[in-house]
């Protein structure tokens, strides 16, 4: 992402330093991740001490400061779906990839990550693949789920 | 549009929509929320839009995209009017035959109907159906009727109409007066009577207040916000302006996740036909009143639900929550005087102001007036969002409306209040939901989130999971919530495992009591909740798994083996292909034994094991028989001997 590209969203939020977290999260959704010197920019442009921007985008979830891999993973823990098996879901899909929440495997295919709620409990457990649900997982149907991403 | 500059331009603008809208027209209407869109909505809709197009029906069939219906477990769901014919569980290829069928021959198709479980029969009509019957949807109610991107499908259906009275006709004293009379209480969580919040913030000192929508909604199993601001935003918008009118704010903010992104869009549009036409900006209606509003969208984190933490994270700072030695009403944001209410009280307001406090009253009970939404999900039948009065009893919910548990299994307890919240056990069923009662039973009323649980539920595991969930999501700014929840945590997760030990019970109870006592927030003041309430009720499992090393509801995965019955195996292989651990040896004619060393326990083969035979068996707190020797094993049929 260039430095051009930043200025812009930051100048969509007329350079507010109260919009720090608006700023990042605009940067998240289009890049995927925050580089070091997106986060440099941002300091730099909002006049916000680079630590200040450091503590938010490791004190929320939606930011990543490392590339994510082409599919992202979603196993929803939410109570509704923890109490159908989410966790039995979980293990095997870190079995099948070899990667844990939070982590992204080598060649970059996966990213798995776990999330509290995806709002669609009658279709508990949820597994999402690239914003794709998959409803009423087992753990003998996760393979056949990820096998079609490439 | 132009602007609407008085109350009698609105109800003239009214009637110029209604008067366009043939009540006798056929409208399809089709749950587009969420939930459903993960059921297949979309693709649902748009051989619906290929049909009309197809068949050249746009000037005799109106077709609506509206927000969640409640009835998830049965979405995508879609009601025609104005006969009110309701059909579930519809898919691309139902199109055409509704098309053919219904609107144009007004016959109705028998499969897609509701079938009651009790009686086998078909309910054609949404308000015939167990599920709708026993609700009273005030709030709620019309989500299934408008399009939340359009404005004047609000409008249809006599919205802003609150918002016009209160401006013309109503001083700010009378509007608060009103609240207070309701008696309406915060539907976030805390149930603080909204009328004593507005209050305090209209009489603090200060030029500028703000109003605020609290969206964060974080507890996992609980989407009633989000439904309701993705399906009618319009009447949350219509609630805060009035509150900002009754104390003076002329700013407001809505925080809504991130991970919403519908309930985002839909905010959006609109806050932008708000303001187009005069709801939102200078001069609202002609009254002289200001008042704008911006989104601000959360990054993710659960604590930026309390109350400080969200304004700190509104101030665009990392959401840590502040002591509240005064109290966000008179000192919040910006250290000005902030009123913060969730979607749903907000929602309230236009109701109460529309219809009275007196109407509003009737409902509920002694101290918990209205209705409220509950997330009915977990082990229940009916999955979905509910809307009841205050002091129906869980029971009620339960089995009336949620239609039981599945599967035959047995009800265990029901988990209320989110992370912060209890279990609520069988033998308390009866007990009428409401604020004061829900904490009494050591539980409390929460967002909203109800959560039933089985046979098959460990309760400790339920206790682990809630400190699990909020161990990741402390902030770690107080020490009896950062360090005390992390050793709690520990602990339960030894005792899931088999590690527990004597004394270990009490050491929880003790650091429980110092997270209530000390620590800076609700999320850890109540953090000991989930597990005092378990204990509470069932302190027999705790037992079970700290001195038998057992899971009586064989759940833990490090307490329980899996076993196949050579009884009743009947080598039919479904285990054996389906095991993704190869953990299970045999053959045709040949019973199934599983190599416990290789078992990874994920319970596949217990779950396809077919329910004919149910050979697959769960152990837990004793040994596992010895595998039946290798000459035991082929079965000799007795068809084949003859």
């Amino acid at each position: 992402m260039d430095n051009d590209r930043i200025d812009q969203i930051i100048d969509k939020h007329q350079g507010e330093a109260s919009s720090l977290i608006q700023v990042l999260l605009e940067i998240q959704s289009e890049n995927h991740w925050l580089p070091k010197e997106a986060l440099e920019r941002v300091s730099e442009k909002l006049k916000v001490p680079l630590t200040r921007v450091q503590h938010i985008a490791t004190f929320y979830k939606a930011f990543s400061l490392v590339p994510k891999g082409r599919h992202e993973i979603h196993i929803c823990v939410g109570t509704a779906c923890h109490v159908r098996g989410a966790t039995r879901v979980l293990d095997t899909v870190q079995d099948l990839t070899g990667i844990k929440p939070g982590e992204t495997d080598l060649d970059l295919k996966f990213s798995l990550q776990t999330v509290n709620c995806l709002g669609c409990c009658a279709l508990g457990p949820v597994m999402e693949v690239d914003g794709k649900t998959h409803g009423k997982m087992a753990p003998s149907k996760t393979a056949e789920v990820l096998k079609n991403y490439e | 549009m132009s602007r609407i500059n008085s109350p009698a331009e609105l109800e003239e603008f009214r009637k110029g929509i209604l008067s366009k809208r043939d009540p006798n027209k056929p409208c399809i209407t089709l749950c587009s929320g969420s939930a459903c869109h993960a059921t297949g909505s979309k693709e649902v809709a748009a051989s619906i839009e290929e049909e009309i197009k197809k068949q050249g029906l746009s000037a005799e069939v109106d077709f609506r995209k509206t927000g969640c219906h409640g009835f998830c477990e049965r979405g995508p769901i879609i009601v025609i009017h104005p006969e009110e014919i309701c059909y579930f569980q519809i898919e691309p290829k139902d199109v055409p035959e509704i098309f053919s069928q219904t609107i144009k021959e007004k016959k109705v198709i028998e499969r897609l109907l509701y079938t009651d479980p009790s009686t086998n029969e078909k309910i054609i009509h949404e308000s015939e159906i167990p599920f709708y019957k026993y609700q009273e949807r005030l709030v709620f109610g019309s989500n299934g009727n408008i399009d939340p991107k359009s404005i004047d499908d609000y409008l249809a259906i006599g919205g802003y109409s609150a918002l016009a009275k209160t401006l013309s006709g109503m001083t700010s004293e009378q509007v608060l007066e009103e609240v207070k009379k309701a008696n309406l209480r915060g539907r976030g969580g805390g149930g603080f009577p909204a009328g004593s919040k507005w209050e305090g913030s209209r009489n603090a000192p200060g030029e500028i207040k703000y109003v605020i929508v609290n969206a964060d909604e974080g507890d996992p199993g609980a989407y009633m916000d989000r439904s309701l601001l993705e399906g009618n935003p319009h009447s949350v918008l219509e609630g805060l302006i009035i509150g900002a009118y009754a104390i003076g704010s002329h700013e407001g903010y809505i925080y809504v996740r991130q991970e919403y992104p519908l309930a985002v869009e839909n905010v959006h549009i609109a806050i932008k036909k708000a303001e187009e036409y005069g709801f939102l900006g200078k001069n609202i209606l002609g009254s002289g009143f200001d008042f704008t509003v911006k989104v601000h969208q959360g990054a993710g984190a659960f604590v930026c639900g309390e109350s400080t933490a969200l304004m700190t994270a509104l101030e665009g700072r990392a959401g840590e929550p502040r002591p509240k030695y005064i109290r966000s009403n008179i000192v919040g944001l910006w250290g000005r005087p902030s009123v913060l209410n969730n979607v749903e009280t907000w929602a309230n307001v236009p109701l109460i102001i529309n219809k009275g406090a007196d109407w509003f009253t009737q409902f509920g009970t002694e101290s918990s007036k209205g209705t409220k939404i509950f997330s009915l999900v977990g082990k229940i039948t009916n999955t979905g969002l509910v809307e009841v009065p205050m002091g129906m009893t869980l029971r009620d919910i339960i089995f009336k409306i949620g239609g039981g548990i599945p599967g035959g299994k047995r009800f265990k307890a029901v988990q209320t209040g989110g992370p912060s919240g209890g279990c609520i056990p069988e033998e308390l069923l009866d007990l009428p939901v409401g604020f004061d009662e829900l904490t009494r039973a050591g539980s409390m009323m929460g967002s909203g989130g109800m959560i039933v649980m089985d046979e098959d539920t460990c309760m400790v595991d339920v206790a682990r999971y809630f400190l699990d969930f909020l161990t990741d999501e402390s902030c770690g700014k107080c020490v009896p919530c950062r360090e005390g929840m992390r050793q709690m945590l520990k602990i339960l997760t030894n005792i899931t495992r088999g590690k527990g030990k004597e004394g270990d019970i009490k050491l929880l109870e003790e650091l429980s009591e110092t997270a209530r006592e000390a620590a800076l927030c609700a999320l850890g003041k109540s953090s000991p909740n989930p597990f005092l309430s378990t204990l509470k009720y069932f302190r027999d499992e705790y037992e079970a798994h700290v001195k038998e090393k057992k899971c009586p509801a064989l759940s833990c995965k490090e307490l329980i083996a899996y076993h196949i019955d050579p009884k009743k195996c009947q080598a039919c292989m479904t285990c054996l292909k389906k095991c993704p651990a190869e953990a299970i040896v045999g053959g045709k004619n040949r019973i199934h034994v599983i190599v416990q060393e290789k078992c990874t326990k994920c319970g596949t083969c217990f779950e396809v094991c077919p329910p004919r035979f149910r050979s697959v068996m769960k152990i837990s707190g004793e040994p596992v028989p010895p595998p039946i020797p290798e000459e035991a094993r082929t079965i000799v049929r007795e068809s084949k001997q003859k």
